[in-house]
Order: structure tokens, then C-alpha cells, then sequence
């Protein structure tokens, strides 16, 4: 394999860095909203370590977007800061792909963006999508792809930006629950492979623990972490299996528990 | 076997989203696009003849059909006509060439710098249904009874189009694939050239065809009112045509100006339809 992908052990930054890769400390964010502020984020805290996988679970409303949008820097926080220890890739619900350019081309991007030479891109390109296995499907255009398939392409181009950190934003939330199991695969193995920190965030109880080392249950309005759950069940993880069912269960309640919170108000 | 099972869904997504392949021969396609323009000139010609034959004006002054191309078929060879449509395929060529240049580039300024979008946003779309023919006059006076003015005439009625059309086409980028950009760590001028113009570019083209229209339509006006040197363009021969009362050759002459009309603009309708179809815009129909 390339060595350019850093696949493995090899990753960029394992030697120096036992400390963390993703930090919060105190952020808060407010947008103003008709004649008052609307505080999204108030004094949130959380700490991601190397390559380790974190679900956020929030209702709608919990200000979990923004916190990824500020820690890809697409937004300045009011207060406090985040900060990403290297380089930050970022997927959206919608696979959001360049619809002039074909699988390949969109990959390709990605990877002159980030200052690949052109003789390697196209097999770098080719590598990547046999990865989420979408090999012989490298020429085809955005909308000739299914739902599932154009967001392999987006989880190919954001491996293409060799980033440190992955945040990932409700990434599988429209798609249908078969192809969204197949999904929870292939990003478990990919991250196995590859050491990533993955920041992933759902409203789905199930699809967090699943998935995450850690879960952090959002609170909404303003949103901050108000509660931190260590999944320790053995990977992989069968999304029914009851064990997870009964955590994910635990999680939930606590998150009717936030709404009805808030509508009591 | 857990990539088996991936294999098989990929294997289904392949069948449901595999383009279907097209049965027709390219001789076909072509005929299939042909047709429809074939049959519209036919009606036009049946119409053009049962008017004359009706009687309602003598045909020294509305001739029909069959005289009007036995004398079109003359023109053609006669040098003086030929270089008149040369003379009047430069004007338009290098007017419009112009016209994108100076449109393409206020476009973009103007989407970029808030300050001039806000100055002179509006005065675009405000320029673009002024009938640019009412410019001639000011032209005349600026630049003297010449092709200069024909060109300022015929480029301040394709400019706003196009600029018009790529300022829309930049305003309704969807902002996802901006962020997208960002996150790529496109900045810049760099972000414009991988993301923003090219999904600007539907609404682009289709300012293009636009500023085409109004370009060509400027320069018959600016042709047929002002009398330039002595080039024999077509615009000025259709005038002199009228001075001697020669309506056969008048009206061949209008045939030329609009076969060369819809030709062009078919050549942007093969541009658009292609890029729609790439972009994705077409829907079930590509």
C-alpha cells in the first residue's frame, strides 16, 4: 500500500503525542435570534484522545453541529476554544460531492488540495475508493451513485485529506438501515487501520454505542456534555444485540428525559 | 464473508444506478434532434406561401417563398453578399468575444467586493432589460458614425446578460459545497477556481446564450441605423434593399440573419443540455 496514506501503525503524529488530539475547554456559542441571544453551546468540555473513536449523542437543537463546525473552523466560538491537534477532515448527512466531478474526480481533489502531485493522484484516488469498496466505480458522476455509494465517495475523500481528526456530522442519518450497518463496518475497520480520532455525532442512541469508545450524551439548550458513558462491550458490535440495546436504552431515557426538560419550560 | 455481503450490495446499487445504455445509432440522435426544426421551417414555409398566394399584397412586395431562395441561391455567389455575412459574423464574434471578457470579469468582481455588490448589483439587472439599441444615439456622439460604436452598442447589450448569469449562478452555489471547499482548505481564489465557478457554470452558460441573443439583436439594430464606411454589411444591405424596393432580396436577407440566429443558438442549446446533463440537472430524462 502507499506509504503516502499512512496506513497502520505509521501515523504522523503516534511518537510525540500521548496527549490529546481534540480538546474543549469552556466554549460556549450564542447567535443572536430575533432580539435576544440564542445560546447553542455553553461551557462545554470534552477531551478526545489519539485515535480513538467519541460519539456526541444530542436531541436536534443541542448545538452538536456547531461544535463541529467550530472544530473544523468553519465558525468562531463566543468563548472559550476548541482545538484539533493536526488536520482536521470534516463529513456532512448529505455526502455533499462536487457534482461535475466523477468518484474519482471528487477524491482527486481532495488530494490536490493538499498538495499531491498529479501523477499520483488518480491511483491514490483509485486506492481510496477500493477501500470503501467502490472499485469500478471510479468514473462515475454523483448522481449516477445511490445514497450509500456517494457517501463512501465523501468517506474516500475525507480520508484523502490524510487528517488526523475525522469529524463526522449525523453521517449516515439518511440512509437506510441496512446500507447504515454495512456503513458502521467499513468506518470501524478504517479506523482500525488506520489509528484516526473519529468525532461522531448522531441522535442515534444505538448507532453511538455501536461505534463509540466513549459516548457523550449532549444536553440540549444550551447544549453541553451532561453525560459521559464508557462503552466497554467487544468489538465488533452487533447493533442488536441486547447488551447494546440495553445501554442504548439507558441513553435514550436520559435523552426524553433533556426534551421533556426543556418542553416542561 | 462480511465483504462478500458488501460486495453483493454494491453489486445491487450497481444494477439501480447503472447508466442504461442508449440503443440508438448516432445517426439516429442526430435525426432525432433534427426533425422537430426541419418540421417548424417546413410550417413556416407553407404559411409564408399560402399567405402570398392569398393574395393580400402584390408580389413585388411580399414575395413567396420559391423566388425569395431561387434568389438567395444567386447572393450566395455574389462576392459583395458573401463579405457582407462575413463583415456582420466579425462584428458579432469579436462584439461578443468583448462582451464575455468585460461581462465575465465584472461578474466576478462584483460577486466578490460586498461594496460594488451592493452599489452595482441592481444597476446589472437594470441594464439588462434596457433595449440597448437607445445607446446608439450617445455612441454615435462618443465615438463618431463607426464600428466603435456598433461594438459599444452590441457589448452593452451582451455584458449585463452574462455578467447577470454568473452573479446568479455565484449567489446560488449551495452553501455545503462552500463549507466543503473549506474544509478541503480551499481559500480564495482557489476555492472560486475548484468550487464556486464551476457550480456556477449552468447559470453561466445560460447568461452566455442570454447576452448571445441581445448581442446579435444590438448589432442588427446598430447595422440597419447606422451606416458605416463603406463595408456592406448585412444589416446595411437589408437597408439599402428597402431603398430600392427589392423585397425578394430583402427577405432573403432576413432568411440569412435568421438561419444564422438559430443555428448559434442551437450550438448553445447542444452546450447547456451537456453540461446540465453532467452536472446532474437533468433529471430521469439524460
Amino acid at each position: 500500500m502507499s506509504n503516502i496514506l499512512q496506513l497502520g501503525a505509521g501515523h504522523p503524529h503516534s511518537a510525540e503525542s500521548e496527549e490529546h488530539s481534540l480538546s474543549v475547554e469552556r466554549l460556549s456559542m450564542s447567535f443572536p435570534h430575533g432580539d435576544r441571544l440564542l445560546v447553542a453551546l455553553e461551557g462545554v468540555t470534552l477531551e478526545v484522545e489519539q485515535g480513538e473513536l467519541v460519539c456526541i449523542v444530542g436531541a436536534s437543537g443541542s448545538g452538536k453541529s456547531t461544535l463541529l463546525n467550530i472544530l473544523a473552523g468553519l465558525d468562531q466560538p463566543t468563548s472559550g476554544r476548541g482545538h484539533v491537534h493536526g488536520r482536521v477532515a470534516l463529513m456532512f448527512q448529505e455526502a455533499a460531492l462536487l457534482p461535475w466531478l466523477t468518484a474519482s474526480g471528487n477524491v482527486e481533489l481532495a488530494l490536490e488540495l493538499r498538495g499531491v502531485k498529479r501523477s499520483e493522484r488518480r491511483d491514490l484516488a483509485r486506492e481510496l475508493l477500493g477501500r470503501v469498496h467502490l472499485q469500478g466505480f471510479e468514473k462515475r458522476l454523483p448522481h449516477e451513485l445511490s445514497g450509500g455509494m456517494k457517501q463512501r465517495v465523501a468517506l474516500a475523500r475525507a480520508l484523502a485529506q490524510n487528517a488526523d481528526v475525522l469529524l463526522m456530522d449525523e453521517p449516515f442519518g439518511a440512509l437506510d438501515a441496512i446500507t447504515r450497518d454495512r456503513l458502521h463496518e467499513e468506518l470501524e475497520r478504517i479506523w482500525t487501520e488506520t489509528g484516526l480520532t473519529i468525532l461522531f455525532v448522531t441522535h442515534n442512541a444505538r448507532e453511538a454505542v455501536r461505534l463509540g469508545d466513549r459516548v457523550l450524551v449532549f444536553t440540549s439548550r444550551p447544549g453541553r456534555v451532561g453525560q459521559e458513558v464508557r462503552i466497554d462491550l467487544p468489538r465488533p458490535r452487533s447493533l442488536d444485540s441486547p447488551e447494546l440495546a440495553v445501554i442504548a436504552g439507558r441513553i435514550t431515557d436520559r435523552l426524553k428525559h433533556e426534551m421533556e426538560l426543556i418542553n416542561g419550560n | 464473508m462480511a465483504t462478500e455481503l458488501a460486495a453483493d450490495i454494491a453489486g445491487v446499487d450497481a444494477v439501480e444506478t447503472a447508466p442504461r445504455p442508449s440503443r440508438r445509432f448516432p445517426l439516429q440522435r442526430v435525426w432525432d434532434g433534427l426533425w422537430p426544426k426541419v418540421a417548424a421551417a417546413a410550417l413556416m414555409i407553407a404559411a409564408w406561401q399560402i399567405v402570398v398566394w392569398s393574395g393580400w399584397k402584390p408580389d413585388y412586395v411580399l414575395p413567396g417563398p420559391g423566388p425569395v431562395f431561387q434568389r438567395l441561391a444567386q447572393d450566395f455567389g455574389n462576392v459583395n453578399f458573401d463579405l457582407g455575412i462575413a463583415i456582420t459574423l466579425r462584428r458579432a464574434l469579436v462584439g461578443y468575444a468583448i462582451a464575455v471578457a468585460i461581462g465575465s470579469a465584472a461578474g466576478i468582481l462584483v460577486a466578490r467586493v460586498a461594496v460594488l455588490r451592493k452599489a452595482i448589483g441592481s444597476a446589472i439587472l437594470g441594464l439588462q432589460s434596457m433595449p440597448s439599441i437607445a445607446w446608439f444615439p450617445l455612441a454615435i456622439l462618443l465615438f463618431g458614425l463607426n464600428e466603435t460604436a456598433i461594438f459599444f452598442v452590441v457589448i452593452l447589450g451582451a455584458a449585463p446578460a452574462i455578467a447577470g448569469g454568473l452573479l446568479s449562478g455565484v449567489d446560488h452555489v449551495q452553501p455545503i459545497l462552500v463549507r466543503v471547499g473549506h474544509v478541503m482548505g480551499a481559500r480564495g481564489l482557489s476555492l472560486y477556481r475548484h468550487v464556486i465557478l464551476p457550480a456556477a457554470l449552468p447559470s453561466f452558460v445560460g447568461g452566455l446564450k442570454q447576452g448571445w441573443a441581445f448581442a446579435w439583436r444590438s448589432l442588427m439594430a446598430g447595422e440597419i441605423i447606422g451606416i458605416v464606411g463603406h463595408q456592406i454589411s448585412l444589416g446595411q444591405q437589408i437597408q439599402f434593399a428597402r431603398d430600392f424596393s427589392d423585397a425578394e432580396q430583402l427577405l432573403a436577407i432576413i432568411v440569412v440573419i435568421f438561419v444564422i440566429g438559430v443555428v448559434i443558438d442551437s450550438l448553445f442549446g447542444i452546450l447547456d443540455k451537456g453540461i446540465r446533463r453532467r452536472w446532474g440537472l437533468l433529471g430521469a430524462e439524460a
